[in-house]
């Protein structure tokens, strides 16, 4: 436990004194306020029309501009998480191997998935850091709102931006442990990230049948468009936690397969 | 301290350590000497639970290196050919952190960290980010790193590399130091360094261990033993031949005449015999001029060539 705290305490100190975190949270957080305020007032003028609409032709739309504003932001979020998490691991392993500082934690005494769950705590704990400004939103909305936003969707989504998130911090560091170059890394978490993303679109027109099941379950945004909903769906946790628990052991087997190679 | 039996490495079909085997006692300094390339990098991380040995067994502090690899890991502090460093650290907070995953403990973590920076004079450069360090304060924070837990074993890559003659030596004197209440291992390429600051030297080449011995009996026993070179002024031919008639002579060389007419000459001597005051009486009793006579051990250097490059029939332990 200690040393699993002595690594995440370093990746921490890591992330903050090199200019990447700053900018990354910082353009992040740009975006998702931009576009919640493009959410908001179009579906505020959305609302409008729908109720002029109500007016001319009788019975008035029961339209819920809270609850609509936070599906769409929420599945923002997603859309920026695919972006955004290759950015924060793709250093993770691939700095360290090329600074030759793999081999000072390998011949330290702690154990390969010690290294591994370290570097992957810091790195969700950077994520939710990245994230978290985004609830003051929420917070604007809950005081100002009319009615306010539902709790329990409010939860799930950030639940479900946890989890997603998690996950592909766990494929992104697996990917990060593969080579020497951040850049490669990158790249190749970034494409793995969109192939889990639409692995389901690439084979819903085949006739595929019970195989379209399987993909539409294996896609990490198909797990996610429940919790946009409010809904927490056992299948959806047990994915994510396998998910991400299937790379972190895929990492542990990367790192120690370092020891087998000719460095 | 260290046991080594063994010890062999192949990647693919080539074989980077072949069979190695030495032992290491308790506070002890051994060089591990060779040509780049020749395995000693390999043998070091094999020791520290880097990477695992193909066959062959190897143990520190009783622990195997393989099976009892975080054991091991405890007890060794390591610095690499390269020094594991992050450069946006401070070299304190570097420090902290190396301390941290050694494992050592809150209370004394401070005290430790201040005793490497002692030992290692880095004390003003404690608040430094290491990246604004030059190459050598870095091999030094390197060094710190190896020290700072206190470890019964210490393995040092290539230790003096990149650092000016001056810290060489504080590196050096800093090392000899330390042995004693730890059981040091160090490479080098640079001879003088193992003759200065090693109590056992191992010579490997091609992955073999082609000596062990101290590196005064490496220079002064190995290798057929003593010359004795002299400068003296008499005709080339009948030097030579006077030469020759000396019981326990073998193989004289003679060096054309200097602009002042002396000659020098080399005579290799049958181990354990001394020829000088033979060679003395010769040549008073022959009327020439003596200007110098010395007795020249075979330097480390040569040995090392002539172990290194001799053929693989030839590069058997000699001991």
């Amino acid at each position: 436990m200690r040393s699993i705290y002595a690594i995440y305490r370093k990746e921490m100190n890591n992330y903050f004194v090199s200019p990447i975190a700053y900018v990354v949270i910082a353009v992040f957080l740009v975006l998702c306020a931009a576009f919640f305020n493009y959410f908001l007032t179009a579906i505020i003028q959305e609302s409008f029309q729908m109720e002029m609409q109500g007016m001319r032709f009788g019975a008035p739309a029961d339209f819920d501009v809270p609850t609509q504003v936070l599906r769409a932001f929420f599945g923002l979020l997603s859309t920026l998480i695919l972006f955004f998490t290759p950015m924060l691991t793709m250093s993770v392993y691939a700095e360290e191997r090329r600074r030759g500082t793999m081999e000072l934690l390998m011949t330290s005494p702690v154990t390969d998935l010690q290294i591994v769950l370290g570097k992957f705590f810091a790195s969700l704990s950077l994520f939710l850091l990245m994230v978290l400004p985004t609830a003051s939103y929420m917070v604007f909305m809950y005081l100002r709102s009319e009615p306010r936003p539902p709790w329990a969707l409010l939860l799930a989504g950030y639940g479900g931006v946890a989890l997603l998130g998690g996950s592909l911090l766990a494929l992104g560091s697996f990917m990060s442990s593969l080579t020497e170059s951040q850049l490669i890394a990158a790249v190749l978490a970034f494409s793995a990230d969109l192939v889990i993303w639409v692995i389901n679109i690439f084979f819903i027109r085949g006739s595929l049948g019970r195989g379209n099941t399987v993909l539409q379950y294996l896609s990490v945004i198909h797990q996610y468009e429940d919790f946009t909903r409010g809904i927490v769906d056992t299948s959806a946790l047990i994915y994510y936690l396998s998910f991400i628990v299937l790379f972190i052991f895929l990492t542990v087997r990367s790192v120690d397969s370092m020891r087998w190679r000719r460095a | 301290m260290i046991e080594v039996q063994d010890l062999t490495k192949t990647y693919g079909s080539v074989t980077a350590v072949d069979h190695v085997s030495f032992t290491v006692n308790k506070g002890e300094i051994l060089g591990f000497l060779g040509p780049n390339g020749a395995g000693k990098t390999t043998t070091m991380r094999i020791l520290t639970g880097y990477m695992p040995a193909t066959s062959g067994t190897a143990r520190v502090a009783g622990f195997d290196v393989f099976n009892d690899s975080i054991e091991v890991r405890r007890r060794i502090g390591y610095l690499p050919e390269n020094p594991p460093l992050y450069p946006e650290m401070t070299v304190e907070s570097y420090l902290d952190f190396v301390a941290r995953i050694k494992n050592v403990p809150a209370d004394k973590r401070s005290g430790r960290i201040t005793d490497a920076l002692q030992k290692t004079s880095l004390v003003d450069k404690r608040t430094e980010l290491i990246k604004r360090l030059s190459r050598g304060y870095k091999q030094r924070v390197g060094l710190a790193q190896a020290l700072v837990h206190d470890p019964d074993v210490i393995i040092l890559d290539e230790p003096t590399v990149g650092l000016d003659p001056k810290q060489i030596i504080e590196v050096r004197h800093l090392i000899k130091g330390l042995a004693g209440s730890h059981t040091i291992i160090l490479s080098t390429h640079i001879l003088p360094e193992v003759s200065m600051t090693c109590d056992r030297v191992v010579i490997i080449n091609k992955g073999k261990v082609a000596a062990v011995d101290t590196p005064q009996n490496l220079t002064t026993q190995l290798k057929g033993g003593q010359k004795i070179r002299l400068e003296v002024k008499a005709p080339e031919k009948s030097l030579q031949e006077a030469l020759a008639q000396i019981p326990g002579a073998g193989k004289i060389q003679i060096e054309s005449p200097r602009q002042d007419g002396h000659l020098l000459a080399t005579v290799e001597a049958v181990p354990g015999q001394d020829l000088r005051s033979q060679i003395a009486a010769k040549v008073v009793e022959r009327g020439w001029q003596l200007y110098e006579l010395r007795g020249v051990s075979l330097s480390l250097e040569e040995i090392f060539l002539e172990l290194t490059t001799d053929d693989a029939a030839h590069a058997q332990p000699t001991n």
